[in-house]
């Protein structure tokens, strides 16, 4: 997620797929796992899905200090805020929080952030706050470089009011489609489910993700794949 | 209740050797001494109402207003000091527009309660401030339902279905206890609390008074309105005939 250290002249790579997921009856976040510097790869089991609130949390993109840093400040404030009122804050508070500071301080930050969690009067909320400090809800979210390769498939895939199966499922498969195209997208896909009940965190690792079209499975050894005795893979 | 405080009332630092600081008891009577506030809490709302004591016949009728719209959602009615309350009702607004500023909702009515009450109180603390001599009655309709709060001058506030204060406060409280207004709708509310008031006026003492009232329900999309003369003038008319 960090600014490319070879060349200075290459493009910044936002390395992330993040998504947010509205469903009848809460929200399921999910992201890749990859951070990182140019072509090295830093973490690939990175955790970009951050908890603000019980009921609170935030999917990461961009810039890995300034994203974090605004998560501090934010969880800061709401835990004031929950002391305050009394009873745990809504979605939307976290979202203007969040907003404001990358609103008001959108000359120094680069980060594009996905807010997602479930309050009881509102139920499962999504916001999108991408780079400009824009404050938009939607019924879903996508952001990262990976999210580029997704937005077609969401268009077509996207339906209202599905249950938390096909929610988490389609989540898991819009992150893999992103990892198998974006090279800064890579590692294991995480979610994170929030609903009334609570929240549930699930990890997928690399074997547990459908395979895309040339993709081969995953081998402990070439030896393996040529005592097979299936047609040589390596030549069409 | 008049006791002299016998130098230990002369500053709101002073506390008197029973526990008592005089000053804020002072500041509550001149809240005594003013005409009648009562605020009811309907099932679909609150209603607000002020006995606007006219003290000249001069007055342009619908001037010098005592209840104030707070944000969309609340508004206050004070009574006392008309000055002391002018400010507290633009500290609250100033809190209301701050908050949603911050975290983009309209501030719950308990924090607002919270904060106009913290501010009332903080005047309390220091020798070159004096209390506010007024209180007010908060009404406001959020997400949690109506709420109706009052703020006395001493800072403290509490939560009520019905609250009055003022001089015919005993006698609207007496009036209130016998309403049942968990079964009540603000429709029927307006009606209530104009004839509360127009009953709790004494006639002999003071002479004209004009009826203020306002509400916040569903029926006015839980927005603060004020009420209008018209429903007042059926009241005249029903007060006149009981």
């Amino acid at each position: 997620m960090d600014v490319s250290t070879g060349d200075i002249d290459a493009p910044h790579s936002m390395g992330t797929t993040i998504i947010g997921v509205t469903y009848n009856g809460g929200v399921v976040l999910g992201a890749d796992s990859r951070t990182s510097t140019g072509m090295y790869v830093a973490n690939r089991a990175s955790d970009k899905i951050t908890k603000l609130t019980d009921n609170v949390y935030l999917c990461r993109s961009g810039s890995a200090a300034d994203s974090q840093i605004v998560s501090d400040y934010v969880r800061y404030f709401l835990h004031q805020h929950t002391i305050q009122l009394g009873q745990p804050s809504t979605v939307k508070v976290a979202a203007n929080l969040v907003r404001l500071l990358s609103y008001n301080n959108k000359n120094m930050l680069q980060t594009g952030l996905i807010i997602g969690g479930w309050d009881k009067y509102e139920g499962g909320k999504i916001y999108g706050i991408p780079l400009g400090g824009t404050i938009l809800e939607q019924p879903f979210a996508i952001g990262g470089s990976g999210s580029s390769y997704l937005y077609g498939f969401f268009d077509q895939a996207w339906k209202e009011g599905m249950t938390q199966e096909e929610a988490e499922q389609l989540v898991v498969k819009a992150v893999s489609l992103a990892i198998a195209r974006d090279g800064a997208s890579g590692g294991v896909v995480r979610t994170v489910t929030i609903n009334s009940e609570g929240v549930t965190r699930k990890f997928y690792p690399c074997d547990k993700l459908p395979l895309w079209h040339e993709e081969l499975e995953p081998q402990n050894s070439l030896l393996d794949i040529l005592s097979a005795g299936i047609p040589d893979p390596m030549v069409s | 209740m008049s006791s002299i405080g016998t130098g230990y009332d002369l500053s709101v630092t002073t506390f008197s050797p029973d526990g008592r600081v005089f000053q804020i008891e002072y500041a509550a009577k001149a809240v005594d001494n003013s005409g009648t506030v009562v605020g009811i809490k309907c099932k679909d709302g609150i209603v607000l109402g002020v006995e606007k004591l006219i003290t000249s016949k001069m007055m342009l009728p619908g001037s010098n207003r005592r209840i104030h719209a707070v944000h969309r959602h609340s508004g206050m009615a004070v009574a006392g000091l008309a000055a002391d309350g002018r400010q507290i009702v633009a500290r609250a607004k100033s809190e209301a527009t701050n908050y949603e500023s911050v975290y983009g909702e309209p501030i719950p009515v308990k924090e607002l309660a919270e904060r106009v009450a913290s501010y009332v109180h903080l005047c309390t603390l220091y020798w070159w401030l004096r209390p506010f001599g007024s209180g007010v009655i908060l009404g406001g309709y959020d997400r949690d339902g109506p709420q109706l709060y009052m703020v006395e001058p001493s800072g403290v506030s509490y939560r009520y279905f019905g609250a009055a204060i003022g001089k015919g406060r005993q006698a609207a409280k007496t009036e209130i206890e016998k309403l049942k207004l968990s079964e009540m709708t603000c429709r029927q509310g307006v009606i209530e609390v104009a004839k509360i008031i127009y009953g709790v006026h004494d006639e002999a003492k003071d002479k004209a008074f004009e009826l203020e009232m306002s509400w916040v329900c569903d029926e006015s999309n839980r927005q603060h309105q004020k009420v209008n003369n018209e429903i007042s003038q059926d009241l005249l008319y029903i007060h006149a005939k009981s």
